[in-house]
C-alpha cells in the first residue's frame, strides 16, 4: 500500500465563505432549538413533577424517548416518520423539531434536578412574605434553579451544535450539509471535513467563552 | 388579635394537633415550648396558612385564614415569619432580600423599598451589610436578615419557628437580643423556642405543648416554678 494522496487546500479556501455562512446557519438553528427547548423543557419538568397524571405521563414519555434513543432516529422520525403519514416538513423544520425535541428532553431532566436542589423552605419563606405562587417561582425559585442548571445548559447547547451536523442526512445545508455537498463536488473530502471540524471546534470554544463571561457577570453570589 | 378555635391538623393518619384553643392579644409575647414533634411548629404554619387544617378555625384580626375566598397573600403580610433554617434568598444581596417583598407584594417604589430595607437592616444591626450576599454572612447575621425581611412588610405579628435552633451556640445571643428588642418595641410575637431563658424572661405567657395538645399555658413564672401538668414538669426537668 502506498500513500500518494496530495492535499489540496485551495478549493476549500475558495469556498470558505460558503462554509462560514453555513456555520451561521448551524449556530442559528442550534440557538433557536435551545431557546424553544428551554421553554419546553421547563414545562416538561413542571408537568413531570406536578402535572395531572395524563400530562405527566406524556412528559415522561417525551423525556425518556429523547434521552434513550439515538438523536439520529429522532431526526428520522420528523422526516421519514412523519413522511409516512403524509406530513412532509421542510429540511429546516425537520432539523429544528428534531433538535428541539432532544434538547427539551435532556433539559427537562436538568431542570427537574435543579428544582429538587432548591429546598422547599425557600418557597415557604417567599409565600410567608405574601408573594403569590407565580412571584415566588419567578423571583425566588427559578433564578436559583437557573444557576444550578446553567452549566448543564451550556453543555446542551454545545451538544446541539454538534448534533446539528446530523442534519446533512436529511439534506439540510448547515455546516455539515454544506461541507458534504462541496466535498463531493470537488472530491477534496478530507480537506473539507478537516476545515469544517476546525470551524465546529471554534464555534464550541466561542460558545463556552461567552457562557463563562455571562456566568461571571450574572452569578455574583 | 390571633384566635385559634378547636384546631385539628392531620398529616395523613398522623394527628398532629388535637384541638387547640388559643388567643394571642395585641402586644403579647407568647412562647411555645415542648418536645420535638409536639406540634408547636405546625401550629405556626397553620396560623399563617402555609398548612391546611382539617377542623377548627384560625382568625387573624377577625379574618379566617383557611376560609375560601380569604386573600392569603394579603393576610400573610400581617404576619412575619422567621424560620429555623434562615431561608435567606441566596441569589439576592441583603438589601435585595429585604426590599423585594415590599416592592412586589406591597407595590412600593424601588426607592421606597430600598429605604425601608436600609432602615430594617440597621434596625437588626446589619447596617454595614447591605451589599453582602447571604453566603458571606454568619448564621446569626442570616437569621437577623430574615427578621429584617419579615419586618419590612410592617407586620402586626411575628411568628418565630425555633429561630435559634440551627445556630452555633455563640451566635444564639445576637438573635435573641434582636427578638428581645422587638418585644420591647411592643411587637406581638409567637415564639416556638427551645431557649428556656428567653421564654422565661421575655414572654408574657408560656404555652407547653405535649403530643399535639396544649397541656398548659400561663405566666412564665408559674409555668417554670409551679407547673400544673406532670408532663410540663418532666420536660422542664429534662431541658434544664
Amino acid at each position: 500500500m502506498n500513500f500518494e494522496y496530495t492535499f489540496h487546500w485551495r478549493p476549500v479556501m475558495r469556498k470558505l465563505p460558503d462554509l462560514l455562512e453555513a456555520s451561521l446557519v448551524t449556530l442559528q438553528i442550534s440557538v433557536l432549538s435551545m431557546i424553544i427547548g428551554i421553554t419546553l423543557g421547563m414545562v416538561l419538568a413542571l408537568l413531570r413533577m406536578n402535572g395531572p397524571k395524563p400530562l405527566a405521563w406524556i412528559a415522561s414519555v417525551w423525556v425518556e424517548t429523547a434521552r434513550n434513543t439515538p438523536a439520529l432516529f429522532q431526526l428520522f422520525f420528523f422526516s421519514f416518520g412523519l413522511g409516512a403519514f403524509g406530513m412532509h416538513l421542510t429540511p429546516y423544520l425537520i432539523v429544528l423539531f428534531g433538535l428541539t425535541f432532544n434538547n427539551a428532553g435532556y433539559l427537562a431532566e436538568n431542570f427537574r434536578g435543579g428544582f429538587q436542589a432548591v429546598p422547599d423552605t425557600q418557597l415557604r419563606a417567599a409565600r410567608s412574605l405574601g408573594m403569590s405562587a407565580w412571584q415566588s417561582y419567578t423571583r425566588i425559585i427559578i433564578p436559583q434553579v437557573f444557576r444550578i442548571v446553567y452549566h448543564p445548559m451550556t453543555n446542551q447547547l454545545v451538544w446541539a451544535v454538534l448534533m446539528s451536523s446530523l442534519a446533512m442526512i436529511v439534506g439540510f445545508r448547515e455546516l455539515a450539509g454544506e461541507t458534504q455537498a462541496l466535498a463531493f463536488k470537488t472530491f477534496r473530502i478530507f480537506e473539507y471535513f478537516a476545515v469544517a471540524a476546525l470551524i465546529y471546534y471554534a464555534m464550541v470554544k466561542f460558545i463556552l467563552g461567552i457562557s463563562r463571561l455571562i456566568a461571571w457577570r450574572m452569578f455574583r453570589y | 388579635m390571633i384566635e385559634i378555635k378547636g384546631l385539628h391538623k392531620y398529616f395523613g393518619d398522623l394527628h398532629v394537633l388535637k384541638g387547640i384553643d388559643l388567643t394571642v392579644k395585641k402586644g403579647e409575647v407568647l412562647s411555645i415550648i415542648g418536645a420535638s414533634g409536639s406540634g408547636k411548629s405546625t401550629l405556626l404554619y397553620c396560623i399563617n396558612g402555609l398548612e391546611a387544617i382539617q377542623q377548627g378555625e384560625v382568625l387573624v384580626d377577625g379574618v379566617s385564614v383557611h376560609a375560601k375566598g380569604t386573600n392569603l397573600n394579603q393576610l400573610r403580610t400581617k404576619m412575619g415569619m422567621v424560620f429555623q433554617q434562615f431561608n435567606s434568598f441566596p441569589h439576592l444581596t441583603a438589601l435585595e432580600n429585604v426590599a423585594l417583598a415590599p416592592k412586589i407584594v406591597k407595590g412600593k417604589s424601588k426607592a421606597e423599598a430600598k429605604e425601608i430595607a436600609r432602615a430594617q437592616l440597621q434596625h437588626v444591626g446589619l447596617g454595614d451589610k447591605f451589599d453582602s450576599y447571604p453566603s458571606a454572612l454568619s448564621g446569626g447575621q442570616q437569621q437577623r436578615l430574615a427578621i429584617a425581611r419579615a419586618l419590612a412588610m410592617e407586620p402586626s405579628y411575628m411568628l418565630f419557628d425555633e429561630a435559634t435552633s440551627a445556630l452555633d451556640p455563640e451566635l444564639v445571643g445576637e438573635v435573641l437580643d434582636t427578638m428581645r428588642l422587638l418585644a420591647e418595641e411592643g411587637m406581638t410575637m409567637i415564639c416556638v423556642t427551645h431557649e428556656m431563658g428567653f421564654a422565661r424572661d421575655v414572654s408574657d405567657r408560656v404555652a407547653f405543648f405535649h403530643q399535639g395538645i396544649m397541656e398548659e399555658i400561663g405566666p412564665p413564672k408559674q409555668i417554670f416554678s409551679e407547673p400544673k401538668s406532670e408532663h410540663t414538669a418532666k420536660f422542664l426537668a429534662n431541658v434544664r
